[in-house]
């Protein structure tokens, strides 16, 4: 069988490459209902060795006694009480397990009604997708939503995993069929790279090792796929920002032991991307002063240069204002300064949008107050087609929005910066989070 | 995979690495919390998870000294060990340490026992609810991990209690990215779980990198224990030897230090946190499920408890 003309991974995959520059993943698992996810984490969690006896021991009695064949994994996933008398997945939980090459953090969305805030939620931090089709069914709406909300989160790393292979005999013009509806669809939306991976989780084939018993497929397991794809850190490359969380003011009395109890005032916060070196001259935004940068620090370990994702703090060689909220840049690629945001928006809460309403945008460090100007159209997540001037929003709609803003954001696109092009908002009477934002 | 770069990574490098990204994660948010939070109080219960906890607090304020105060909900069943620990750990770190007893609740009829040496851990939620009612304080950081416990797994990171302290699984705010929702209205307040994200083996490579020290009933050492089915109990004054009970004395450790009368160390010889960590990583038993006399009752039992306000 030849290489489907999207996925260019199966013939390339190399398992001798390692992950690079990162020991931890994060991926989320969607689909719907009945196609094999809970069973597919749990065949993960188990061929690692991520089951522990007594959990195991605990799952086998409730299968038991429920009379059933066979394990039912998703009992090592649905956790809470309603859950398990209902049958049902309530909310995103977060699972854990390690290989000796890497350590995973699995979002498991689930399947269900609310699936839209569900997925968008869990999708915010995750590196990977993996989209589950039921090979008897085939590409349905639901997949295709599900690929809409991981290219509208970022995700560019998906999975096509074509799950009950054994049911459809293994029979390759299946899974093929499978493969081109997905990448037909996928294609349309923009930029992403696709693995498609036939496989069984009930038997656990191409799971976590690769079945050498199906001559046609080539391509890697789920597991060595998830050990080798690339977590997210092109954070590096992008240019600098570093939104500061608190000022830390050492005055005589409040230094840390061992620290010195001479006057310090530094900035505390996390690299969102880009690197920070010593002696680099950085911009404060929205003042856009200038200073060098004189000391980095993560408590009492001097760096000489940091980057994405380290939580440090910086002192300057110049006494400059700057409060948490504001962010640094380096000088030459400033974030933009806006009053306005236009962005792709979905609603969270069962409480619908106040069209005129006040609400609360927080955005990195910075909450500011913020109203709706203007909602101008509404996704239907099923077709992609845009429904023109909506009066509300309700849960799980997706709309493109613009706010106005009180104070100003210090913002990127959220496909060249999902830490400063992301917002929520929150109602300042609830104090409920009740939308989640990428700026376009 | 376009961009892969082509320079193979040996695990210990990967293991630091994620050490690091946990690392960053925990101070972000204790940052968080510091910055947005009016009156936040770290638990600090002496066991390692809160010590790792302490420690991250120590990084997140640094070169400014820890600028919250530490709670610790003593259910009068503690190791004296532990107690000493904890408050050589508050002067270490020049933090107030409030205590406030379920001993205290017990007096004032707020916590009534079934019988005198019924477990007092349940109880704890009763007191720290009367503890931050008391303090005002709107927001708890705990060292509480969602590989703990099924419930837990569901739990936010930054989770919103009301005045009973209530979890409410199904009205849970989202979270998405690094964007924490810290608000909370007048009576209600905060739990946050900096290492949520964190599992055992984490927190024992982390205690080992940073060279955290800890109470020496978590390496192992001698003690009188009895056998109750796979769970070894420990013979103290709470937990006496019963009438055909053998008494034994092994090498064990605590996987985890709770109140006395709920925890059980397993049979080991680790001695050090390069021995535990070895031993953890090739563990078959789960935290809680070697170790806790608690959780069993049902399957929900945290869940349970955490509704009522236990974290």
């Amino acid at each position: 069988m030849n290489a489907p003309s999207y996925v260019t991974l199966e013939s390339q995959f190399d398992e001798t490459v390692q992950p690079a520059n990162s020991g931890l993943l994060r991926f989320i698992t969607a689909g719907s209902v009945d196609d094999g996810k809970s069973t597919l984490i749990g065949r993960l969690l188990y061929d690692t060795g991520n089951v522990a006896a007594d959990q195991l021991a605990a799952i086998q009695a409730t299968s038991q006694k429920r009379g059933l064949a066979a394990i039912d994994w998703s009992l090592l996933t649905d956790g809470l009480i309603a859950e398990r008398e209902q049958g049902i997945t309530i909310d995103v939980a977060y699972r854990y397990f390690a290989t000796s090459r890497r350590k995973f953090i699995i979002g498991d969305a689930p399947g269900h009604e609310q699936y839209t805030r569900n997925m968008v939620t869990a999708a915010s931090s995750a590196d990977s997708a993996i989209l589950l089709v039921d090979a008897r069914k085939g590409v349905t709406t639901q997949t295709r939503r599900h690929a809409y909300l991981a290219h509208l989160l970022g995700i560019r790393e998906l999975v096509l995993a074509v799950n009950k292979m054994d049911l459809v005999d293994w029979q390759p013009a299946v899974y093929q069929d499978i493969v081109d509806a997905f990448n037909a669809f996928v294609s349309a939306l923009g930029r992403h790279h696709v693995q498609a991976i036939p496989l069984s989780a009930l038997n656990g084939t191409n799971v976590a090792t690769r079945a050498e018993a199906i001559p046609w497929y080539h391509g890697p397991s789920l597991l060595e796929y998830l050990e080798a794809v690339p977590a997210r850190r092109d954070a590096e490359r992008a240019p600098l920002r570093l939104p500061v969380q608190r000022v830390v003011r050492v005055m005589l009395g409040n230094a840390a032991n061992g620290a010195s109890d001479t006057e310090f005032r530094g900035y505390q916060g996390t690299l969102a991307s880009g690197r920070l070196h010593i002696g680099d001259e950085i911009a404060v935004w929205p003042t856009g002063q200038r200073a060098r940068v004189k000391g980095l620090t993560v408590a009492e370990q001097s760096l000489a240069m940091a980057s994405a994702d380290h939580a440090v703090v910086v002192a300057l060689e110049s006494e400059i204002d700057i409060s948490r909220g504001d962010m640094l840049s380096n000088a030459i690629q400033p974030p933009r300064v806006v009053k306005t945001l236009t962005a792709d928006m979905c609603w969270l809460s069962e409480q619908p949008m106040q069209a005129r309403g006040k609400y609360l945008v927080k955005h990195t460090t910075r909450t500011v107050n913020a109203f709706f100007e203007e909602l101008s159209y509404r996704v239907d997540v099923n077709t992609l087609d845009h429904q023109a001037t909506p009066e509300t929003a309700v849960m799980n709609d997706i709309l493109r929005v613009k706010l106005k803003l009180q104070q100003p954001l210090l913002v990127d696109a959220y496909v060249d910066n999902r830490t400063t092009g992301s917002f929520i908002v929150i109602d300042p009477a609830s104090l409920h989070t009740v939308a989640a934002g990428v700026i376009i | 995979m376009n961009e892969q770069v082509n320079t193979p990574v040996n695990q210990t490098h990967a293991a630091a690495d994620h050490l690091d990204l946990l690392e960053a994660e925990a101070l972000f948010i204790l940052r968080e919390v510091i910055a947005e939070c009016r009156h936040p109080v770290l638990l600090f219960s002496g066991g390692k998870d809160s010590a790792v906890l302490l420690h991250l607090a120590y990084k997140a304020f640094h070169p400014e000294r820890i600028g919250c105060a530490l709670l610790h909900i003593d259910t009068g069943h503690n190791y004296d060990e532990v107690i000493a620990y904890r408050d050589r750990m508050a002067e270490r770190y020049a933090c107030q340490l409030h205590v406030r007893s379920v001993e205290d609740s017990i007096r004032k009829g707020s916590v009534r026992l079934r019988h005198a040496l019924e477990s007092r851990n349940a109880y704890q939620s009763v007191t720290l609810m009367e503890a931050i009612a008391e303090f005002g304080f709107d927001a708890c950081l705990g060292g509480a991990r969602r590989d703990e416990e099924k419930a837990r797994a569901k739990e936010r990171i930054v989770s919103v209690r009301d005045e009973f302290g209530q979890w409410e699984p199904k009205n849970q705010r989202p979270e998405l990215w690094s964007l924490y929702n810290t608000r909370v209205a007048l009576g209600d307040h905060l739990r946050v779980f900096p290492i949520s994200n964190w599992t055992e083996l984490d927190v024992w490579q982390y205690i080992q990198r940073e060279d955290i020290e800890l109470p020496a009933l978590y390496f192992a050492h001698p003690r009188q224990v009895v056998r109750r089915g796979d769970i070894l109990v420990p013979v103290t004054h709470l937990t006496p030897a019963q009438a055909g009970d053998t008494v034994e004395t092994i090498s064990c450790r605590f996987r985890t230090v709770g109140d006395i009368s709920c925890t059980a160390p397993v049979a080991s010889s680790a001695g050090n946190v390069a021995d535990i960590i070895a031993e953890t990583a090739q563990c078959l038993l789960t935290e809680r499920g070697a170790t806790r006399l608690d959780d069993r009752a049902s399957d929900a039992a945290m869940e349970q408890r955490k509704k009522e306000g236990y974290f």
